[in-house]
């Protein structure tokens, strides 16, 4: 009885929910951008995974898992340019264009793996970050294993969550993102830039979601396999309906996945025939019924996927 | 036909041959920059998907699953919605098909066959009718709940499976369904079985309901002009449930046919994702059931080749799936393949 209680409210728990919400927190604030600018952009699962190979490649290549992750963002990038110019150049349907990104990537890593390593089970090792203790909150009993020891790219995610949001509702930049995805229409007469500004946010969604894919290869692993995001990406596209397109609501919804998720895992290390794939569910169902409107209404963008061709 | 409309008919054939060329084209780079000889390669993609009987034989295997995902897409499309479900309704068809085939093996295959098909329409409707309902009742995005009802769907059959019918062994599976459902083979030897026949039934059906039943029209309507289709007194939220309950049906099929034909009964994570597939086979066959199928013939044939141009040429055959992705993107922007064919021109 301890262990369940220990598994459901342990310091454990938590501080693998913190990890496991990191990527998703990542590609849901990236999400936030994009669909406040009008974009649906189901390529976050791409993405994440795009990131998570680049992030091993770079690592592998330079040794170094900053310069990883750095790859990793910029590759990200890359492929949220490669979104917009296919969404906002050659018109391509917005969903259509992101299943058809997250299938390219899902066969370019796997291809790209085999061209490289010569496998296409598990990258070699390459060097992961390590954990940082932080000062003086690292040094704080119970709050240092919740806040205080991680990996680098957890904090830089509590950093670029709280950015985002203040980048979002209070800049007049992020006014104007906001106004994009509710009344193109306006936004057009007012003089904004419509364009520009989507190329520029789904350009960040990707490095957002590519640096969580880093995190998922090189922040608590060392190693890329096939298919390694397995859905985080919509996942995040879910976490950021939950939080109501806002970073900071996106960040929650993660954190409550992944503490389902971490429940889940500690609870079938247990054995208790208890049933797992139930607990899996839960983040899934949860999104369904909230979109539904059945608990908290949460009310999309206006114009979101919306095709709306500025005047020029 | 009117002379403009068949214009447009073969400009769009163009253009989806052009996205499947170009696609085709950027694995050839790709492979060369690899080192790998393009030549030889896509020899054995042609070899391995048209080269002999049994060749052409694992061509139309590989294709009766995306018949089915395909039209499922393409039904949902005409009344404008986007069923990304299609793996999750798979699941639900494969395992209520599985199911039933196990608890009537005294049953003849001339009543199993059919009863083992129709549960798992059956399932994949009914999983597809959620969406359709809520879409219809509360106007969440369809995309959204039939991405989560995918793993919802994935994981509760595995739940049932494991807790219910698991056969023993490590391997998270159903014992194999009695040899009189399971569905004969066209060819000795090739498992190719008349599951294409019903794949091809259902391409037809769906043509007749959309050309010639006031049901496809509405359904249609719905999709073309939500507000002039309720003006004309369609009830567009039942058209929804509809459209969404038929596509889930359909998807189900593929769950079904692969279960009776191929695998003999229902394991854990068995789809590589035709559901997925079926999205492409739908944009790259315009959401027509006659495009559906000769884009399900195309996407067979890049899969069937794949494996013999991984077996016979070494290379990693991951690469059909970049391909395919690929062709995804240049389908849906019809700009680019426009501007590639002027360019040419020029």
């Amino acid at each position: 009885m301890n262990e369940v209680l220990d598994a459901v409210l342990g310091l454990n728990t938590f501080a693998a929910a913190i990890r496991i919400s990191t990527p998703i927190a990542l590609a849901a604030t990236g999400g936030a951008f994009s669909e406040r600018a009008g974009i649906i952009n189901i390529g976050l699962e791409g993405m994440l995974l795009g990131g998570a190979f680049s992030g091993v490649l770079g690592a592998y290549l330079s040794g170094s898992p900053w310069l990883g992750a750095l790859l990793a963002v910029m590759f990200g990038g890359v492929l949220g340019y490669l979104f917009a110019l296919f969404v906002l150049r050659f018109r391509a349907d917005q969903i259509v264009a992101g299943i058809g990104l997250n299938i390219f990537v899902l066969g370019a890593t796997a291809w790209l793996m085999q061209v490289i390593w010569g496998t296409r089970g598990v990258s070699p090792n390459v060097n992961g970050f390590g954990e940082i203790v932080l000062p003086i909150i690292g040094h704080i009993p119970v709050v240092d294993r919740l806040l205080g020891i991680h990996s680098p790219l957890i904090y830089g995610m509590f950093l670029l969550v709280a950015a985002g949001w203040i980048l979002l509702f209070k800049t007049p930049l992020g006014l104007r993102i906001r106004i994009i995805g509710e009344h193109p229409e306006a936004a057009d007469a007012a003089g904004i830039p419509i364009r520009r500004i989507q190329y520029a946010c789904l350009v960040l969604s990707g490095m957002l979601s590519g640096l969580g894919g880093a995190y998922l290869s090189l922040g608590h692993l060392s190693w890329f396999s096939m298919n390694m995001s397995a859905g985080r990406g919509y996942m995040a596209l879910a976490a950021n309906i939950f939080g109501r397109w806002n970073p900071v609501g996106g960040l929650a919804a993660s954190g409550l996945f992944a503490y389902t998720d971490a429940v889940q895992m500690r609870l079938q290390g247990l054995n208790l025939g208890i049933a797992n794939e139930l607990i899996q569910m839960l983040p899934y169902l949860l999104t369904v019924v909230v979109i539904s409107g059945a608990v908290i209404r949460s009310r999309p963008p206006a114009a979101l996927g919306r095709r709306y061709d500025p005047n020029r | 036909m009117t002379p403009p409309a068949k214009t447009a008919r073969v400009t769009e054939i163009l253009h989806a041959l052009g996205a499947v060329v170009l696609a085709l084209g950027i694995g050839a780079v790709l492979m060369a920059a690899s080192g790998y000889n393009v030549v030889t390669a896509y020899g054995y993609l042609l070899t391995g998907a048209f080269g002999n009987f049994y060749n052409i034989s694992q061509t139309l295997l590989k294709m009766i699953p995306l018949i089915f995902t395909g039209l499922s897409v393409a039904i949902a499309f005409r009344s404008g919605l986007f069923n990304i479900g299609a793996e999750g309704q798979l699941y639900w068809g494969a395992f209520a098909t599985a199911v039933v085939a196990i608890r009537f093996p005294h049953t003849g295959p001339a009543v199993l066959v059919p009863l083992s098909l129709i549960a798992g329409a059956a399932a994949g409707g009914a999983w597809g009718m959620i969406p359709g309902y809520l879409k219809a009742k509360t106007g969440a995005h369809e995309v959204v709940t039939t991405i989560m009802l995918n793993t919802i769907g994935i994981l509760a059959t595995g739940f049932l499976l494991r807790v219910c019918f698991k056969e023993a062994g490590p391997v998270d599976q159903t014992p194999l369904i009695p040899e009189s459902a399971r569905l004969g083979e066209l060819i000795p030897y090739t498992r190719l079985t008349w599951a294409l026949f019903v794949g091809i039934g259902a391409v037809l059906l769906t043509d007749l309901m959309f050309k010639r039943t006031a049901l496809g029209y509405e359904l249609q309507a719905v999709g073309d002009n939500l507000s002039a289709a309720q003006y004309a007194g369609i009830d567009a939220d039942r058209m929804l449930v509809v459209s969404m309950t038929l596509s889930g049906l359909t998807a189900g099929l593929a769950g079904s046919t692969l279960v009776l034909g191929v695998l003999h009964r229902f394991i854990t994570n068995f789809s590589p994702g035709y559901g997925f597939v079926g999205i492409a086979v739908a944009v790259l066959g315009r959401n027509t059931p006659w495009g559906v199928l000769s884009a399900a013939f195309l996407f067979g044939a890049l899969d069937a080749g794949g494996i013999s141009m991984q077996l016979f040429a070494r290379i990693p055959m991951d690469l059909m799936t970049m391909v395919q992705g690929l062709v995804i993107l240049f389908v849906a922007a019809p700009f680019l393949i426009r501007r590639i064919y002027r360019h040419g021109k020029r």
